[in-house]
């Protein structure tokens, strides 16, 4: 249980320096790091599905940041701050973290998952994991469950989210796009 | 507790896209909101001493019914970090169209419609 | 954009052949290890992102070019949508059928051919996924040289 709580600290730390150096370069190794200390916390977790994705998007996400900021000559953040605002924002953030940590003593343990606790009490209906797990070999014939939860028994959401990749990536293909100058005169001949 | 932590990245991610100037900052900020929310709904699932929901070939069925994780949240949040990825791409872009126009990453001086 | 020293190119090379064929395992073999189209389909992107960093554009371009690129993005939505509207011929309620499986009982457990449409699936959705992200760093970089100086009117 203690690797939890070291890797967390780890990632806390290390978005801590992302959000407040000044130069952009260390800020986009930082959220490399967080992105690593959050793959490691999946394999703990034992989720390795959510790991080897959780690693190659993170790789990719750091290439597309890297490529996209760093080469404009702008590598460091200029400017004062407004010392009212900061500690505004700050005093406010605090004030719902408390009352969000307040809000989190209303869940299960951690350690004892959500649906463990609904399968034994009389009062909550039965949760669906329960069948999955029960009943995914018997009726997809998918040795790994998650494979059979998103292909199968949740295919709906996994069309759904096809559809905003592919309009995401469409959209940032149609805004990078430049005309050139020649087949815009070239009509008027 | 973990889930205490959990929700102080959360809200670092929060402080870091509303207070802060500029635009490659905030887009981090939102990155770490991302991070955070998916370790919170993977933390949901988990059983202490569980294994995790891939069966192998000669397993005792009624053992692993009792002692497996949560495979549902770990199916959610599989789309949610693809998705992610596509939306920085996004952003991004925006973010380089921007600096094309005005010559700055800063949002304050971001103040007249060009055409 | 210009590529990298001889060293890089030449470990590069090798590796981007290993990591294609790994990613290719992913996919297929989603359904009984964890993996899957999702993080096979990103592994694929990663793949061609190597050989674009360490050769520079004009080479990745040749190897896969925009066009090439949609239009196998393309292929793989409709792949997809196309496995999910078969299940249709059993019935109004046979939208995403697990038909292979279910009605015409092909293919045992734990072997690769088995657990129905999964495996189609997961082929179409990782074409897709890869197609998509090595088209957005594509695009990334290629209008770049162009953009030099703000424009000022």
């Amino acid at each position: 249980m203690t690797i939890f709580y070291v890797l967390l600290v780890f990632v806390i730390i290390a978005a801590l320096v992302a959000v407040e150096t000044k130069n952009l370069l260390s800020a986009v190794i930082c959220i490399g790091a967080v992105g690593f200390g959050a793959s490691l916390l999946f394999l703990f977790l034992r989720a390795p599905d959510i790991a080897i994705t959780q690693i190659v998007v993170e790789v990719l996400g750091l290439v597309i940041l890297i490529r996209a900021t760093i080469s404009r000559d702008k590598t460091f953040i200029t400017g004062d701050r407004e010392f009212f605002a900061v500690v505004v924002s700050v005093v406010i953030v605090f004030v719902i973290l408390l009352a969000g940590v307040h809000v989190f003593q209303t869940l299960p343990d951690f350690g004892k998952p959500a649906f463990a606790v609904a399968a034994e009490s009389d009062r909550l209906p039965a949760p669906a994991s329960q069948k999955y797990i029960k009943d995914g070999l018997k009726d997809t014939g998918a040795a790994n469950l998650v494979a059979s939860v998103i292909l199968d028994y949740r295919a709906y959401d996994t069309l759904g989210e096809a559809t905003v990749l592919f309009t995401s990536i469409i959209g940032a293909t149609v805004i990078m796009r430049r005309k050139s100058r020649k087949l815009l005169e070239e009509p008027e001949i | 507790m973990p889930y205490a932590l959990c929700f102080l990245l959360f809200m670092i991610g929060v402080y870091c896209a509303v207070v802060k100037k500029n635009m490659v900052k905030i887009v981090i900020g939102i990155l770490i909101m991302e991070y955070a929310v998916n370790m919170f709904l993977i933390m949901l699932g988990y059983r202490a001493g569980g294994v995790a929901p891939v069966i192998g070939r000669n397993m005792n069925m009624p053992e692993f019914v009792n002692s497996s994780v949560d495979p549902l949240p770990q199916a959610l949040v599989l789309t949610a970090i693809v998705i992610s990825l596509g939306s920085l791409a996004l952003i991004i872009s925006i973010c380089i169209r921007t600096y094309e126009k005005y010559g700055t990453f800063d949002i304050t001086k971001i103040r007249r419609l060009k055409g | 954009m210009k590529g990298m020293t001889v060293i890089v190119k030449t470990i590069s090379s090798w590796i981007k052949v290993l990591i294609f064929l790994f990613g290719i395992y992913i996919i297929f073999f989603g359904h009984l290890t964890p993996g899957g189209g999702f993080s096979g389909g990103v592994i694929l992107a990663s793949s061609y992102v190597l050989l674009m960093l360490a050769f520079g554009r004009e080479f990745a371009q040749e190897n896969l070019s925009l066009g090439v690129a949609s239009k196998l993005d393309c292929v793989g939505a409709l792949l997809f949508i196309a496995v999910a509207l078969c299940g249709l011929l059993y019935g109004a309620a046979g939208f995403f059928l697990n038909f292979i499986y279910q009605k015409l009982e092909i293919g045992q457990e734990f072997n690769l051919v088995s657990a129905g449409t999964i495996p189609l699936s997961n082929i179409a959705i990782g074409l897709k996924v890869g197609a998509s992200l090595f088209l957005i760093v594509l695009v990334l970089s290629m209008f770049r040289p162009e953009i030099s100086a703000p424009e000022k009117e």
